[in-house]
């Protein structure tokens, strides 16, 4: 009776959540913070809002968009992003500088024990979910260390960046921060600056400012000025410290330096009235003269804040758990429930990749970051098509758990900054973004989709007793359509992309690593294709050789990229490096396992196993 | 029934080996990518697909053996392996013309990779705005170049391979008086002017010919940002003996110059040029970055093409995925230098160009009609019994 309306009240559960994170936040204090994360500025080539300036910093920085104070109090990112810009010296004690490396903390006379007490619930660090705050420290603690700083990062700045040991990489990438941050804070206004509104008021004072000034225009990381007549070119954007040093020939305050300057006051002042007002009223004056700008940065506050690939990886957890157990209890409900789960996931993640893809006008695939999202999204429509085809919850725990894992990988890529990059002259053509670049990652997903439909066999095969002969079937032959797939568009793909090194670079085929990546791939799956025709293998072999696929993608994906890194630093301490091993580890036990006797197969006891 | 005896004619036909080679291939590939780290992308090329074994060194030794198959020994493999597969099991019909047509396009593929690794050559253009040229430049071969300018309205080139300097044999050539002899040659060297290194040897150039110039040889660098340097000294003997040793090096910006018999020559080592039926001026460069980054937006080359016959004359804008085809040679914008005066076109050469064309509209086209037929039949199975006996409701 309950169970007939199972899957339902879970659907209707989870899309109730799913509407209530579409739901624009209203402001928690009395400032209006969201208007002020919609203004437009111009950074890293494309006009974007000040809220993702905040959280791809924060995340860049921290690698979490959530603030710590110094009295732990919690800071949105837009709260934070208006104290480095106004008030610098509340800001220098935010704990938002991430050091692992226990050498770099010494350097500042630090340890990872320096924050211990401020970790907020013992509870919460009883599940690894407050450790976080023992490896974060604020620019205050760090100022004393800068010039040692200095000096490491000059003394490892003439080594190969692969050739780094960890603790030079570290060194690097804190100082690489620091300047981050510490050009932030000359981006409206000089740090120390008293107040430059009152300043703006009279000609003397302004020029007596001239230093400082010119200090912003060369540190600013935001272009914040926009052009005086409605101009589409992002050129013409100006900084402030630009916008003020014309003022000082031309006698005329720009009208969005004198806003900016006078919303410095009302932030450092307290004055929430002042502040949404002024707000408010300088977006109602950009919406007529740059009506798209503002309308795509309203959006991508929007997007930010909706956070659409958070939820479905939450809704892909949800989605694998339920498929998992469907085959022990209540296989149709439960199945139903994993399936409607994960296509409500895979909604999610289509409209936020099409979200992305108006932000930046491109095609889904524009670099790592996009990579993992795409390889998620096309392997869940797979398992959603194979799940209608088959509705035994096996594609759907496949599909979850790479929808999943892709996430996370892309959650990981995107610490190092703004993921709605500019495309490098080389790489900007539509055509072939969409093209070559969308086959070539669906080979990869149909690639990683057999792969971990062929873990499934293996594992109920081996540990359970859920693996009967009908679902080893239908297994085996999802694995061998989709690897029949993935070979037409890994090969599909890999020859666009010659095409279109031939049409860029003048070769066909240049053996570079991405390349070799590539092409191994096709011929991994032509081997997969050949040894099933051959009769070489059956059923346990084509699961072996799909599960090897995805070590094959995996390096093509990834390990392609760490050449670089991984050859050269033999102290194996990249993250992702790490990461690629123990994937690779992860496989190689499998297609073990996979290699004890069919006798010992705790499913080779079902009557009618294979 | 008596067992066959092994035809091996049978085992050049076999699925196994096609299985057998296709890995061999991953791993040749893979061992490639890695050495890349080491070799750079064009040593890899030579060591490991342009070859027909991969050869390693005996540490200590001069002694190099075979420990691999290379590209052309296992591509070629392969193209014999299908070869043999389909006039072996050859049958005409609907349902194999999709294997037929994969296998066609792969053997032109595999064709056309070992024709080009024969035949392309690849060259750079580095033309300053307002410049002319006439020839490309090798990236990686040098050559010594041996220039008469007695004449008062034409120059007399002659034009040495560096790979013949290398053999330390004598050179003759008839539109020269005297023999060249190198002396001694090496791929990468540093320069320095003798002042600077007091203690070095002296030199073995004669007198005013590069003896002020003391030469360090250096290790052969594939770092995709540095260069070799090739520097040598080349004797150039005449009937009575003799007449000097001269120092030339790619590093020399002005050539070395030589008198004899009241004739002068320039004497320099350079890049290896492939002169053109047409010439190619720079008109205007230009080059965009994205504002506040340094991620370059476009770069692009105007320039103006005219041919030796008079034929062509016109202005063509090369830019990023926008190449010039002319004259049998395709002109890529690769690069920029000289703070954005200098535009640096890659010039390639390759008559097979259009081989992986062809093949890979084969092998698409024929992998759509196997694993359509595939499709086909699947959906065929089960679609059938669902129309015989539709599903009973579930209670």
């Amino acid at each position: 009776m309950k169970k007939k309306y199972f899957a339902a009240a879970v659907f209707l559960l989870a899309l109730a959540w799913v509407g209530s994170t579409l739901i624009p936040h209203g402001n928690s204090g009395e400032f209006d913070l969201a208007s002020f994360g919609r203004l437009p500025v111009l950074a890293d080539g494309r006009i974007k809002p000040l809220d993702t300036i905040a959280r791809t910093s924060l995340l860049m920085l921290q690698g979490r968009q959530r603030v710590a104070t110094a009295d732990d109090r919690e800071l949105a990112p837009e709260e934070w992003l208006l104290d480095v810009l106004f008030r610098p010296a509340a800001a220098d004690a935010d704990r938002i500088f991430r050091i692992d490396n226990p050498d770099v903390l010494s350097l500042f006379g630090l340890g990872s024990g320096d924050n211990a007490g401020k970790v907020r619930s013992s509870f919460a660090q009883l599940f690894g979910l407050g450790s976080g705050d023992k490896v974060r420290f604020s620019f205050a603690q760090l100022q004393s260390g800068l010039s040692e700083l200095d000096r490491q990062a000059e003394l490892a700045g003439p080594v190969d960046a692969p050739a780094r040991t960890a603790f030079q990489r570290a060194v690097v990438e804190l100082r690489e921060h620091v300047e981050y941050y510490s050009r932030l804070k000359y981006s409206l206004q000089t740090p120390d600056s008293p107040d430059l509104f009152s300043d703006m008021e009279s000609p003397a004072s302004l020029a007596a400012d001239r230093p400082g000034f010119e200090a912003m225009e060369k540190f600013s990381l935001l272009r914040a000025i926009p052009p005086a007549a409605p101009s589409t070119r992002v050129d013409d954007w100006q900084t402030m410290g630009q916008s003020l040093l014309g003022t000082l020939s031309s006698r005329a305050v720009n009208p969005t330096a004198r806003f900016y300057a006078a919303l410095a006051l009302a932030w450092r002042s307290r004055q929430s009235d002042a502040f949404n007002t002024l707000v408010q009223a300088d977006q109602a004056g950009l919406a007529p003269r740059f009506p798209a700008a503002v309308r795509r940065c309203s959006f991508e506050a929007f997007f930010n804040q909706a956070e659409p690939f958070y939820t479905s990886l939450v809704l892909y957890v949800a989605a694998f758990l339920l498929a998992v157990i469907s085959w022990l209890k209540w296989p149709f409900e439960l199945g139903r429930a994993a399936f409607r789960l994960m296509a409500l996931a895979f909604l999610l993640a289509t409209a936020g990749i099409l979200a992305r893809m108006w932000l930046e006008g491109r095609p889904p695939v524009t670099n790592l970051y996009s990579s993992a999202l795409f390889i998620g999204w096309g392997s869940v429509a797979l398992c959603l098509i194979l799940e209608r085809i088959n509705r035994n919850a096996v594609a759907s725990s496949a599909g979850s758990l790479i929808g999943f894992g892709t996430l996370v990988i892309a959650h990981n890529l995107s610490l190092s900054g703004d993921t709605l990059e500019m495309m490098r002259a080389v790489l900007d053509s539509n055509f072939w973004l969409s093209t070559h670049v969308v086959t070539v990652t669906t080979g990869y997903a149909s690639t990683f989709l057999a792969g971990f439909l062929a873990i499934i066999y293996i594992v109920r095969g081996v540990l359970t007793r859920t693996l009967d002969r009908a679902t080893a079937d239908s297994l085996a032959r999802m694995v061998y359509g989709i690897v029949c797939f993935a070979t037409l568009f890994s090969f599909v793909g890999t020859v666009l992309g010659g095409i279109w090194a031939d049409q860029s670079w003048g070769r066909f085929w240049g053996w570079d690593p991405k390349e070799n990546g590539a092409l191994i791939i096709v011929i991994w799956n032509a081997v997969i294709l050949h040894c099933r025709w051959g009769g070489l293998i059956r059923q346990r072999g084509l699961m072996c050789l799909a599960v090897f696929g995805n070590i094959v993608t995996a390096w093509s994906w990834f390990g392609t990229n760490m050449l670089g890194i991984g050859l050269h630093s033999y102290g194996f301490t990249n993250a992702a490096f790490q990461g690629l091993i123990a994937f690779v580890a992860l496989q190689l036990a499998l297609i073990g396992l996979a290699a004890i006797p069919r006798s010992r197969w705790r499913s080779a006891a079902l009557p009618g196993a294979t | 029934m008596p067992a066959a005896r092994p035809n091996p004619f049978l085992v050049l036909t076999s699925l196994r080996l096609t299985v057998v080679l296709l890995l061999l291939s991953i791993v040749l590939v893979f061992a490639a990518t890695l050495d890349q780290v080491h070799l750079g992308v064009w040593g890899v090329q030579e060591k490991y697909f342009r070859s027909f074994f991969v050869f390693t060194q005996i540490p200590g030794t001069g002694f190099f053996f075979p420990v691999f198959p290379g590209g052309y020994l296992l591509g070629g493999a392969l193209i014999v392996n299908l070869v043999a597969a389909h006039f072996y099991r050859f049958r005409l019909s609907w349902k194999k013309s999709g294997i037929w047509l994969t296998h066609l396009g792969l053997i032109l593929l595999l064709a056309g990779e070992g024709l080009s690794g024969m035949l392309q050559k690849d060259n750079q253009m580095r033309i300053d705005v307002g410049q002319t040229r006439r020839y490309s430049e090798s990236f990686r071969e040098t050559e010594l170049a041996i220039i008469e300018t007695s004449h008062p309205d034409y120059d007399e080139v002659v034009s040495i391979p560096s790979a013949l300097l290398t053999a330390g044999a004598s050179l003759q050539n008839p539109a020269l008086p005297f023999v060249v002899k190198p002396v001694v040659y090496y791929p990468n060297a540093n320069l320095q002017m003798r002042m600077q290194v007091p203690n070095a040897p002296p030199s073995v150039a004669t007198p005013g010919e590069g003896d002020d110039i003391v030469v360090t040889p250096a290790p052969v660098t594939t770092k995709p940002d540095e260069s070799n340097w090739p520097t040598g000294y080349v004797e150039l003997v005449g009937p009575e003996g003799s007449l000097g040793t001269v120092l030339v090096s790619t590093l020399l910006q002005q050539p070395e110059q030589f008198a004899y018999q009241g004739r002068t020559w320039l004497l320099s080592l350079r890049a290896q040029r492939d002169y053109l039926p047409f010439s190619i001026t720079l008109e205007k460069f230009t080059h965009d970055i994205y504002p506040g980054t340094d991620i370059p937006r476009d770069f692009a080359s105007t320039i103006r093409l005219r041919g030796d016959d008079g034929r062509d004359d016109r202005v063509v804008r090369i830019f990023m995925n926008n190449p010039l085809r002319f004259g049998g040679r395709a002109f890529y914008q690769a690069g920029y230098a000289n703070n954005d005066r200098t535009t640096v076109l890659q010039v390639v050469r390759n008559p097979s160009w259009r081989i992986p064309y062809l093949s890979c509209a084969l092998i698409l086209l024929g992998l759509v009609i196997q694993f359509g037929i595939h499709l086909f039949a699947f959906f065929r199975r089960r679609l059938a019994p669902a129309s015989a006996a539709p599903a009973a409701p579930s209670p």
